[in-house]
């Protein structure tokens, strides 16, 4: 029998990071008690090496490899670039946090090098099986980070919430795959795609096993009514490590409801849109109007999210798969909306936990609103960062939020959802009180806290280009727009 | 005709201006921020003074054109330019800006370098807003302008001022989010977001109506108009003396530009359809907020009424569709921008020396301050309307035209120049005149030169508008005639 040698070139990404992730195990066991800082410098210097990998290796063209199970396309390119500068992000914003508090170990840093392997995983993946790999190689990581302080009872019980919530998500997705493995035979992603056209599959069984396929999808992006984990998940968890669940995992949720979905059952389009559709006006209405009722920052931010995630959704919703005659698939501009949403979100969110962990320090957790109040009078520029942040997550121009909004309801108004549209923007009226609330307490209000802010020079530097980012791609939302519209041009060949 | 990119200097230079102050930071060097400031909205208020000479007032189209594609991907244009309409206001508002500035300078203690960067940021926002052609780039200036006047109320305004700010802001908010899904919706049919595209596009009336009334939730709440107008009191009493002349001259005008420019042009039959509700609107305002002024006791709040009262006046003149309507409104929204900015600073000055704006508080304020009174007196009278000051000529104007459309609108439209000049001068009369009320008025020190040279360039302006409006009409006309063209020939 023939067994030629796999293309492990489309994947030299991943296997980089696995293999740092190792380098970083035995480099944290054999460190000198003077090199403290080696896994950090090291888990950075992956993500740096990684991104120029992926950068040096992008090609226009698609490559499947390992018999199909993992696929190398502009899409993934563009999502994993994202995902190393977020991860990179969020492992410097971490740092100060972690030392205080005494969790700033090496598995920290190898947790969070799995989590990102697993999600470069499911962004690249072809097939049901691979998609499954990386889901569970990011959520076993991240049950993990969310105990990692085990002393506190808080972050115990959220770390078992999640861990049970999850499996039970990952059952129903296993689930669904099952079913339409049943229906069409294969477990590819393609290859599932080219049958739905074939009139001998079962219909019955596959709408059958979308249904359970939605289900997961929504648990593990957090969209009502599957959405009961997030609040409690971001505010048991450290900060350190909301600010990780609230931020990458979200690129790698974008790409699974892409490849499950828009590249495996685009002739169930109307089906999953419907459903999608009304996951997406609960979310909205939900998280904007529950976010109101906080007192918790990171309860507040987590409501938010699932309004965000339901915006998100209204892009895939109003999008239009059309079937060219040779073959290929068509998409629409609504998806590449939906890309820009996410990764507009991305950068907003880990912005937004990165000004809360600049607030703490040992001892003292910023968490309540009131802990945000007066911070025009302790930093001036840190109390602009925020601020920019929470009008960008509110649509108020100049900010990326803004442009990421016109662009899904530029959508969803040119899918005829015109009621839609109405509906979602007098729900952001609604949200945007909550974040004005913010700019509020930071620039209305005496401070209850004077002492200056800790931070070291990296953090405020990066949390500033973040910032600055925010700013730059709203007054300039030209590139990037055409890099989504393009990533998900090419993907559907 | 210059090559100069006029307009867009005008938007960022007092923007660049703005950042630059809030670099400068709050040290002990505030002289320098404040010096800063000062240059950058002199320097703003110069670059716009071309707009004006370099005008050719025979043209109906749009000048100093800057066209530039922005995100092609939708078709969004950074496209700029004037006409009759829209060039007034923004001298006026860089004008403004410079008397504002002046006016903050000695009086705002805590955290100055971002109170003046705010109002540079604003003034450069305003004047986007009123030079943008493109829908969503007059959008994005348009929200982008709520941000530094919620800043500005609710970090130095008075005691209510964190209800005052979020009510401004979710209520302006309100509409302006129906205009975004009505402007979608005009790109989803015409294909383009450009404001001079879509004029000229076909619209059946359904679509019109509900275009109509998606502009009008965002334009009513901005003028505003009788009953969505609640918000303007809080935020007037509660912004500082700045804020509040910043608001009243350029803040309103936004939502009846937002009317010539859109709503007008745009949906021409909805407009005449619904016209008399406007009418009917705008009537309530004049006649029924001129009462509501009568009976107030805080000084602030009776300019505010009054400021509402005179912009039903101006959207009265727009709806009666005919050119004396249309030019008396937009003269008098020029006025208003003097007057009210004026009346504003008025109550400022006296704010900062006894702090309470309440009348009952004052009385023969003439006796200790000659100056102030002379013009507060000149103010006032402009206010209300007298002949040889500009608030005359707008009103005059609009009631011409009204009673040409109808001599009962007009009638009515007419009782505001008694009810103004009944609550004007009662105040004027309770604070200024008679014996001096109290020890802390007899202690008031006149105007210092600051405040005399603020106040007697307003004094200047106000009397030269009064006396030969014509500079102001003249460049109008052309621009008025084709929009009622326009809107005569209709889309169906």
């Amino acid at each position: 029998m023939n067994f030629p040698l796999p293309d492990f070139f489309p994947a030299s990404a991943e296997i980089f990071v696995l293999v740092m992730a190792c380098v970083v195990l035995l480099a944290d066991l054999f460190k000198s008690e003077r090199q403290g800082w080696l896994p950090y410098l090291l888990t950075l210097a992956t993500l740096a090496g990684a991104l120029a990998i992926q950068v040096g290796t992008a090609g226009a063209d698609t490559t499947l490899t390992f018999s199909g199970m993992f696929v190398d396309d502009r899409l993934s390119d563009v999502l994993k670039s994202c995902l190393y500068i977020t991860v990179f992000a969020v492992v410097v914003y971490s740092r100060d946090y972690l030392i205080a508090r005494g969790l700033e170990r090496g598995e920290y840093y190898l947790l969070v090098l799995f989590a990102t392997l697993g999600m470069q995983v499911m962004i690249s993946a072809n097939h049901f099986l691979t998609l499954y790999l990386g889901l569970e190689l990011l959520s076993l990581a991240i049950y993990a980070l969310v105990a990692l302080d085990r002393e506190s009872a808080r972050s115990t019980e959220a770390a078992m919430k999640y861990f049970v919530l999850g499996a039970l998500a990952s059952g129903l997705l296993l689930y669904g795959m099952s079913m339409i493995y049943g229906a069409t035979g294969t477990l590819e992603i393609s290859a599932i795609a080219r049958k739905l056209s074939d009139p001998a599959t079962n219909m019955e069984v596959l709408r059958f096993g979308l249904v359970f396929l939605v289900a997961g999808l929504a648990f593990k992006i957090g969209v009502v009514p599957f959405h009961m984990w997030i609040p409690d998940v971001y505010h048991g968890a450290p900060t350190a490590i909301t600010l990780l669940i609230g931020s990458a995992p979200k690129l790698a949720g974008f790409a699974m409801a892409i490849r499950l979905l828009v590249d495996g059952l685009p002739m169930l389009a109307v089906e999953w849109q419907q459903m999608l559709m009304m996951l997406a006006i609960l979310s909205i209405a939900l998280g904007n109007v529950v976010a109101i009722a906080q007192t918790n920052v990171k309860r507040m931010l987590a409501y938010s999210t699932i309004s965000h995630m339901g915006f998100m959704l209204l892009g895939l919703v109003s999008g239009v798969i059309e079937l060219r005659a040779s073959g290929d698939i068509q998409l629409s501009y609504a998806f590449g909306s939906a890309m820009f949403y996410t990764i507009a979100y991305v950068l907003m969110s880990a912005a937004a936990f990165g000004v809360l962990l600049l607030l703490t320090r040992a001892g003292v957790e910023a968490e309540t609103l009131d802990d945000l109040k007066g911070l025009n009078r302790r930093s001036p520029w840190f109390a602009a960062v925020l601020m920019m942040v929470m009008f960008s997550m509110a649509g108020i121009p100049f900010f990326i939020g803004f442009f990421a909004k016109l662009a899904v309801l530029q959508a969803v108004v040119a899918a005829g959802y015109l009621y839609t549209a109405v509906f979602a923007v007098m729900l952001s009226l609604i949200g945007a009180f909550f974040y004005l609330r913010v700019v509020k307490l930071m620039y209305f209000d005496e401070p209850l806290d004077t002492a200056p802010l800790v931070a070291s020079g990296e953090m405020r530097a990066l949390l500033s280009v973040n910032a600055l980012a925010i700013a730059v791609i709203g007054l300039m939302p030209q590139s990037l727009l055409t890099l989504c519209a393009t990533a998900l041009g090419q993907a559907m060949k | 005709m210059t090559d100069i990119p006029l307009l867009s200097l005008a938007i960022w230079l007092p923007i660049a201006g703005g950042l630059l102050v809030l670099a400068s930071g709050d040290g002990r060097n505030t002289a320098f921020s404040k010096l800063i400031a000062l240059v950058t909205a002199l320097f703003g208020f110069l670059v716009t003074i071309p707009l004006y000479t370099g005008f050719d007032p025979s043209s109906a189209s749009m000048q100093f054109v800057e066209l530039m594609p922005w995100v092609r991907d939708y078709n969004i244009n950074y496209h700029l330019g004037v006409d009759g309409i829209s060039m007034p206001f923004v001298i006026l508002n860089s004008f403004i800006t410079v008397l504002v500035v002046m006016a903050g300078w000695t009086v705002i203690e805590y955290k100055p370098s971002q109170y003046f960067a705010a109002f540079l940021i604003m003034s450069g926002l305003l004047n986007g807003i009123f030079s943008a052609l493109d829908g969503i780039l007059f959008y994005v200036f348009f929200e982008a302008s709520l941000i530094p006047l919620y800043l500005v109320i609710g970090v130095w305004g008075g005691k209510n001022r964190v209800y005052a700010a979020f009510k401004f802001f979710l209520y302006t908010l309100l509409g302006s989010l129906l205009m975004l899904v009505a402007l979608l919706y005009l790109f989803h049919k015409s294909g383009s977001f450009a404001i001079l595209d879509w004029h000229r596009e076909p619209l059946a009336m359904t679509a019109q109506s509900l275009i109509f009334w998606a502009f009008f939730a965002s334009f009513a709440v901005k003028v505003p108009m009788w009953p969505v107008h609640t918000w303007l009191p809080d935020a007037h009493v509660e912004a500082p003396t700045g804020g509040s002349a910043v608001l009243a001259a350029i803040g309103l005008k936004l939502g009846a530009y937002g009317f010539l420019r859109f709503s007008l042009p745009i949906v021409p039959d909805a407009a005449q359809h619904f016209a008399p509700v406007v009418i009917g609107l705008s009537l309530i305002a004049v006649i029924y907020i001129g009462l509501v002024a009568l009976a107030q006791t805080d000084m602030k709040k009776l300019v505010a009424y009054s400021s509402i009262s005179h912009m039903g006046f101006v959207t009265l003149g727009f709806f009666i569709f005919n050119p004396l309507g249309i030019e008396g409104a937009l003269v008098q929204m020029i006025s208003h921008g003097f007057v009210s900015a004026a009346m504003f600073l008025c109550i400022g000055v006296l704010y900062d020396r006894m702090h309470t704006r309440n009348i009952a508080d004052y009385g023969g304020v003439v006796n200790t301050m000659p100056k102030f009174a002379a013009l507060f007196l000149l103010f006032a009278m402009a206010n209300a309307g007298l002949p040889a000051t500009s608030g005359f000529v707008g009103e005059f104007m609009v009631a011409l035209g009204a009673i040409q459309f109808n001599f009962w609108t007009g009638f009515a439209a007419a009782t505001t120049l008694v009810l103004g000049a009944a609550y004007t001068l009662w105040m004027y009369k309770r604070v200024v005149f008679g014996d001096v009320a109290n020890s802390h008025v007899a202690e008031l020190d006149d105007i210092n030169s600051r405040e005399m040279l603020i106040l007697g360039v307003l004094a200047v302006c106000t009397l030269a508008m009064g006396i030969w409006p014509q500079p102001v009409t003249e460049i109008m006309h052309a621009t008025v005639n084709q929009l009622l063209d326009h809107v005569a020939a209709g889309k169906l």
